[in-house]
């Protein structure tokens, strides 16, 4: 679905990205893991074609798409789920959703609202809510559910449980295991462990802007110690 | 008994109705480094823009060694003695490396309003010795636009540094520098700690410079302060590490299973 | 009361034109953070379109067939615009963008002469509401009534287009985060397009709807650019129902404001303008800009004071320079003396911008005032020559102290369109009040004397004054307050933890830069023999800002080079063609997509890059 090789990015002078390469098979779910800071995000967003600058090669479905902007690169089928929200705040749930609708894919079922209310039953009930009266776990799961309109092939999920109380973690991953059952590939940046062990195959740990790590979950977890030196304090 | 250097009393603040610090207290005595750490998100920033002048808390007050400082705008605290550097390396990009000392030294002697007379002259010496004290005097000639980015962090502390503060404030002092050149940075900041008897509050993401150098580690998590206590009980505390490895309060068991 | 509600009524209709064409700058700028300068312009054909088309068509219908289609060719000059020159420039620093759609302003008012002629055209009534109705004894157009009622209309069709299209959905949502669209697979190059026409359309439509309320000229559009600042400034930017409720307030406050203070009706509406801008600096309904882009370029050469070398050259074109009375005659001493005047009044405008980082397209207020200043010390106080062009500028100082206050607190886009409306304010008061000011008929008779009432003799004051303003301002720069200007340009977070206090060092920068102007201008009153409102125009402000510019605001000799440049180059096109706008907007633009930097700055480039490879 995705391959990444030789990515590096550039904040003005200052290198961020070393030679990251990552790849998501078809229906596969990936996760990246590391502390704050290490280059998750930016990993994303260098993908993306948001923010740094970069080289290196990216593509999607076999196609290089390292040279498309960013919009050429939610038609190409890439959705892309951002840190901070980024909801719009003067605009309604269903506006929200509109901004993000996209043409179906053939061969796919389209996302609707309606369907995405079944997955997110919270969102329903406020239709006509300012993304800004929301907090913050529906706003959350409202950015989900936009980008999903957009009818993604591959979901670029940055932090989705980053300072969310665990009940709204819970909901959450139990809609994004839903959309890995539907088919959908996924690259899932997280701090929270659990919560990528519990969607993503295999993760890959990033440090100071490198991959130090890519293998199963029960490689990372076989070693108590290494894991800790890797993620936690 | 004199007050501490650095006193947080219930400080809150939220956007939006959203809580991003609530009741946050703590303390820094002269001399200590401390640190501040959690996961994205926790408040960390907002928590050092109350500390530094840039966010106005809801609630709860700072005191700089007893002194009232709730609220006060950052050119205030940099004349109380306070030395701060950002998270996004500040510095003024169309100046020199010497010239941008020069302005801060200039700043803490008054001197600045004068408007004739050459800005680089004065303070020479001192401008030397604080360039050499980060180990940028081979560059002072240079535009401060074209150092390289660990360069201009440490640029940023000798900025800092020019009102020979009694607390600096730094936010993630060693993001973007590579591994060799953190290292030599914190023990830069940690001997003049020890030196000068300056109170230190830093965030950062690099545990090894967390747990090398700091005297006393607080724990963010969603706003409120979850542990604190010396480094190596903040590594073995539990909760810590839940938060850090993630909650998984729902899930633990069923992914192990 | 009946009159009241007969002025409250003209004021409502006035409102209406105002506020098609401020909402179509406001909807660009939220979207495409441009802020649209040749908006007036688009208005003004939009009149001038109109006005062909309804001689054409025949017929009720095809009155208002005409201004619809008027307002629709327009949009598509508007998209041509967009899509040719603006496309290339999103990227550029905020100032840029202004500037470029300025030279297109030039551009338009001299083909508007060219197409149209010069003289004022009386457009037909409109078929249908020709007479007026009567309300509570008075007289009321029905056409203003019928404008009364349009405004509102067209504020809910706006909304229900933003409301219920997808179209106007995307943008609302591009106005927030544009980026964050583009991430959900939207085209923001048609995006932004789309809003140009529309923004374009409302302007052109503002304009033909004038049609039978006023005489069509090619003076329409800075007027009514300057109230639309004024609006947009008031109402917040980006947001429509804002535009609208400012654009009622400021028409109100000039239909009632004429009954209160007849000469100087626009003071009123600077009053009301500080005050909401005190209470809420991005206007009643606007918001904080969230990611403030420079309104300059990035500096990466560090300025510095000549060398030796460099002083001993400098010397010795300025002894040059001196020597020209021996061989010149009255006509080029005259022109060299304007020259060194505008030398001086560029180099503090680039002192103020380069150093200060304060884009100000209002600077001419400043020299203006200064060359009134000095024409009321002569005429009204008695004093000399010396003591005028000594004691005058003060009243350009005083009026920086005034308007800088404001300005210093605003942030990019807003200060930049406060300066200008300050200016335009400055010149009504000055051409509405004849009493003092002697209006149109400006101040005569304002003559050196002793030594200076010889061409060279004046020739030499101007330059001698020229090179210590210049000399003086070098020397602020690299002074202590000099850094500390530059350094609260540079990075305001650092400034502050600094101990700098940004506003209070901006402000004095702020009045410096108009002292110097001022000084300027009292020699150019002298130079002329007279003043006329038109030294406080917004014309001369954009003459300074294209000096600048031209010299380059990032080079530390911009102001000097680019004056020279600029002055020798708008002489030369004046005796060469009739079209000198049309040339000088051309210039303008193709240098703003060519050098970004300006001359100084491509030789500084040239000079680095031999320097490095010397090296």
């Amino acid at each position: 679905m995705l391959e990444v090789a030789r990515l590096d990015a550039f904040y003005g002078r200052a290198q961020i990205l070393h030679e990251v390469g990552l790849r998501v098979g078809p229906g596969e779910a990936l996760a990246l893991l590391g502390r704050n800071g290490a280059g998750k995000s930016t990993t994303l967003r260098a993908i993306m074609a948001q923010g740094p600058r970069r080289t290196g090669e990216i593509r999607l479905l076999g196609a290089d798409v390292s040279r498309l902007q960013t919009h050429e690169l939610v038609q190409a089928g890439i959705g892309y789920v951002p840190e901070d929200r980024r909801i719009f705040t003067d605009l309604t749930v269903m506006e929200n959703l509109e901004v993000g609708r996209r043409p179906a894919r053939p061969g796919h079922a389209p996302w609707t609202a309606e369907r995405l209310f079944a997955l997110f039953p919270n969102l329903a009930e406020m239709r006509q809510r300012r993304g800004g009266q929301m907090s913050g776990g529906e706003q959350q799961m409202l950015t989900l559910a936009r980008t999903l309109m957009g009818n993604p092939l591959l979901l670029l999920l940055d932090e989705p449980s980053e300072g969310l109380a665990p009940r709204i973690v819970e909901q959450i991953a139990l809609a994004v295991m839903a959309l890995k059952t539907e088919g959908l590939s996924i690259l899932l940046c997280e701090q929270n462990l659990h919560f990528a062990r519990l969607i993503c195959d295999r993760a890959c740990v990033m440090a100071r802007g490198r991959l130090v790590f890519e293998g199963s979950f029960a490689t990372l977890e076989a070693d108590p110690a290494r894991r800790d030196a890797l993620l936690s304090v | 008994m004199s007050p501490p250097l650095l006193e947080a009393e219930s400080l809150a603040k939220s956007y939006g109705g959203v809580a991003a610090v609530r009741g946050v207290s703590f303390s820094l005595a002269a001399g200590e480094i401390l640190a501040l750490i959690g996961p994205n998100g926790a408040g960390k920033s907002t928590c050092f823009g109350l500390l530094g002048g840039q966010v106005k808390p809801d609630a709860g007050t700072v005191r700089l060694s007893g002194q009232d400082i709730t609220g006060a705008p950052p050119r205030r605290l940099f004349r109380l003695g306070v030395g701060r550097t950002f998270q996004i390396a500040a510095t003024f990009a169309s100046m020199s490396v010497r010239e941008n000392v020069a302005v801060a030294l200039l700043s803490h002697h008054r001197a600045l309003a004068r408007p004739f007379g050459r800005a680089t002259h004065p303070h020479h010496a001192e401008t030397d010795t604080l360039l050499d004290l980060v180990g940028l005097a081979d560059q002072a000639g240079r535009a401060s636009g074209e150092l390289a980015y660990g360069d201009i962090k440490r640029l940023e502390l000798a900025l800092a540094l020019a009102n020979a503060p009694r607390l600096l404030l730094m936010d993630e002092p060693t993001a973007g520098m590579a591994s060799g050149e953190r290292i030599a940075l914190m023990r830069l900041v940690a001997r003049l700690a020890r030196e000068r008897n300056m109170g230190i509050l830093f965030t950062e993401h690099d545990m090894d410079v967390v747990f090398e150098h700091a005297d006393r580690v607080l724990v963010l998590d969603r706003g409120s302060l979850i542990a604190q206590g010396p480094p190596a009980a903040i590594r073995a505390d539990a909760q810590v590490r839940v938060i850090y490895l993630g909650t998984g309060l729902t899930f633990a068991g069923d992914a192990d299973a | 009361m009946d009159f009241f509600v007969a002025q409250f009524l003209t004021g409502l209709a006035s409102a209406c034109s105002l506020f098609l064409v401020a909402s179509g700058l406001s909807i660009i700028f939220g979207v495409t953070r441009i802020v649209n300068f040749a908006h007036g312009a688009f208005y003004m054909l939009g009149a001038y379109v109109a006005y062909s088309l309804t001689e054409r068509f025949s017929g009720a219908l095809g009155f208002w067939a005409a201004l619809v289609c008027a307002a629709a060719l327009v949009a598509v000059l508007g998209v041509a615009m967009e899509i040719l020159l603006l496309r290339r420039i999103y990227r550029a620093p905020e100032l840029f963008q202004l500037l470029a759609t300025f030279g297109v302003t030039l551009m338009v008012e001299d083909l508007v002469v060219l197409v149209f002629g010069p003289e004022d055209l009386l457009g037909p009534r409109a078929p249908g509401l020709k007479g007026a109705v009567d309300i509570l004894g008075q007289a009321i157009p029905a056409y203003d009534l019928f404008l009364v009622a349009l405004g509102p209309l067209v504020l809910g069709a706006i909304w229900l287009a933003f409301h219920n299209t997808r179209w106007g959905i995307l943008v609302r949502a591009a106005t927030q985060d544009r980026d964050m669209v583009a991430a959900l697979g939207v085209n923001q190059k048609w995006l932004f397009t789309s809003v140009f026409a529309l923004g374009v359309f409302l302007a052109a439509l503002g304009g033909a709807l004038q049609l039978p309320r006023e005489a069509v000229n090619h003076a329409m559009d800075l007027k009514i650019i300057v109230e639309v600042f004024v609006v947009v400034v008031i109402g917040g930017l980006g947001s429509v129902t804002g535009a609208f409720l400012a654009a009622v307030l400021v028409c109100e406050l000039n239909a009632f404001g004429v009954l209160v203070l007849p000469q100087v009706s626009l003071v009123l509406v600077f009053a009301v303008m500080a005050l909401v801008l005190v209470l809420r600096p991005y206007g009643l309904l606007g918001r904080p800009d969230g990611a403030a882009r420079p309104a300059i370029g990035t500096f990466i050469t560090p300025w510095r004071p000549f060398t030796a070398r460099e002083r001993m050259l400098v010397a010795a074109l300025i002894a040059l320079v001196a020597l020209l009375p021996l061989g010149a005659g009255v006509y080029v001493l005259s022109v060299a003396a304007e020259i060194a005047i505008f030398v001086l009044f560029a180099a503090s405008l680039h002192f103020l911008m380069g150093a200060g980082g304060l884009p100000s397209f209002g600077h001419a207020a400043y020299f203006g005032l200064g060359a009134y200043g000095a024409a009321f010390a002569l005429k009204l106080a008695g004093l000399s020559m010396a003591g005028a062009i000594l004691l005058g500028p003060l009243l350009g100082l005083a009026g920086a102290v005034l308007f800088g206050w404001f300005c210093v607190r605003l942030s990019g886009v807003y200060s930049a369109m406060l300066t200008l409306a300050f200016a335009q304010i400055a010149w009504a008061v000055a051409f509405q009040w004849v009493g003092v000011t002697g209006g149109d008929n400006g101040l005569l008779g304002i003559w050196p004397q002793g030594f200076a009432a010889t061409p060279a003799g004046f020739y030499w004051l101007a330059l001698a004054l020229a090179i210590m303003g210049v000399a003086a301002l070098r020397t602020l720069i690299f002074s202590p307050f000099g850094y500390a200007l530059r350094a609260a340009r540079d990075n305001a977070a650092r400034a502050e933890a600094l101990g700098i206090d940004r506003h209070r060092i901006q402000w004095a920068a702020f009045a410096l830069a108009g002292l110097f102007a001022a000084v300027a201008g009292a020699l150019f009153a002298f130079l002329k023999g007279s003043v006329f409102p038109d030294t406080l125009g917004i014309p001369l402000s954009v003459d300074a800002l294209a000096m600048v510019l031209l010299g380059g605001v990032e080079t530390i000799s911009g102001g000097v080079v680019g004056a020279i440049a600029y002055k020798l180059l708008s002489i030369w096109l004046m005796s060469e063609t009739v079209h000198s706008k049309l040339v000088l907007g051309a210039v303008i633009v193709t240098l703003v997509v060519a050098f970004p930097h300006g001359i100084g700055g491509a030789f500084t480039r040239l000079r680095d890059r031999l320097g490095g490879a010397a090296a």
